[in-house]
């Protein structure tokens, strides 16, 4: 159900910028998701489906980027890509860590005609 | 026909983010302090808020917002309790977002009210993106559940204001080592609050009534 709201509030995003822009059909519509938004793209792609029926983004490609999680020590500001159960750095061994990438849950652009 | 790219660049939840602003300000106007109470099922939400209750209550005008899949059985012990609450039923809906919450405040006594619980819909990952207008975000993660969730769902412990490691008192029993907990969450958020608690027993409980105090206090002064 995650999906659901997010897939709600993509669309009507879409429709929102497609409206400004006097566009005739959105052909396309590219998103960042990071890896830790929890987001499954085929969750997306199914409520999109029944969502945008009747709306100008029906058909629409949906273009998923999938930004992997990456963390950056807090002490010597090595940036890393975390292991399962090890958030530590790799460097220095601290487990001062901050998340900067793979939360991103956000619309780069559309394409439309 | 000629494709033309309209570059964007919006977070997807920003109509929720901006109805959560509106949330915010309302209860500001009202000089009330909202905390969005997470964790996943079971950990101990409603009876954290329950004996919370029990200890504030004379001095502080409590209300309750209950965010469950279904049912109304947290409202109704909230209800037993004296305070008032709405439920919200969120019909499979995974989380609470800031238009429910608009809706809710609606049904609320907001000029009689000094601090605001929240009860989100256990779960520990959507909540976390939904922002409500709570001024704090509390997490509750127990002992069964195991000390490696941090891990698994980084987002939620990064955000939070305050982490009550709740049932303390089945540590003998669980093999949930406490030290690395702590470790790995002030790793990942250096401003957090970590108390263990048992909302059994009452055990550790009172760092977590004074933190209440001490934030409602400064919530006063801003007002002022």
């Amino acid at each position: 159900m995650h999906e659901y709201s997010i897939t709600e509030s993509m669309l009507s995003l879409a429709l929102e910028k497609a409206g400004e822009a006097k566009a005739g059909k959105i052909t396309r519509i590219n998103l960042i998701m990071g890896e830790l938004s929890g987001i499954v793209d085929d969750s997306v792609r199914f409520y999109f489906d029944f969502l945008s029926k009747d709306t100008i983004a029906a058909g629409a490609c949906l273009c998923f980027e999938k930004p992997a999680t990456r963390l950056r020590c807090r002490d010597c500001e090595t940036v890393f890509t975390p292991g399962n159960h090890d958030w530590a750095c790799p460097d220095c061994h601290s487990a001062g860590i901050e998340i900067i990438a793979g939360r991103e849950c956000y619309m780069e652009s559309i394409e439309v005609t | 026909m000629a494709v033309k790219v309209i570059t964007i660049g919006e977070d997807i939840l920003g109509a929720n983010e901006q109805k959560a602003r509106g949330n915010q300000k309302r209860l500001d106007q009202n000089g009330i302090l909202a905390v969005n109470i997470m964790s996943s099922p079971g950990a101990g939400k409603t009876s954290l808020l329950l004996r919370t209750i029990d200890r504030l209550k004379p001095e502080v005008r409590i209300a309750v917002i209950e965010g469950d899949v279904a049912s109304s059985i947290d409202a109704e012990r909230i209800n037993e309790a004296g305070v008032a609450v709405v439920q919200i039923n969120t019909a499979g809906g995974c989380h609470l977002d800031a238009n429910m919450i608009g809706n809710a405040l609606n049904n609320l006594p907001l000029e009689n009210t000094d601090l605001l619980f929240i009860e989100n819909v256990g779960n520990l990952i959507c909540p976390v993106e939904f922002a409500l207008g709570e001024h704090r975000r509390v997490l509750i993660s127990s002992l069964p559940e195991g000390d490696d969730k941090p891990y698994k769902y980084p987002a939620m412990f990064a955000d939070a204001d305050v982490v009550l490691l709740n049932k303390i008192d089945l540590k003998s029993y669980l093999n949930f080592n406490i030290d690395a907990f702590q470790k790995t969450v002030n790793g990942m958020n250096p401003d957090v609050k970590i108390f263990p608690v048992s909302c059994q027993t009452g055990e550790g409980l009172e760092s977590w009534f004074s933190w209440l105090e001490s934030t409602l206090k400064d919530k006063k002064k801003t007002t002022k």
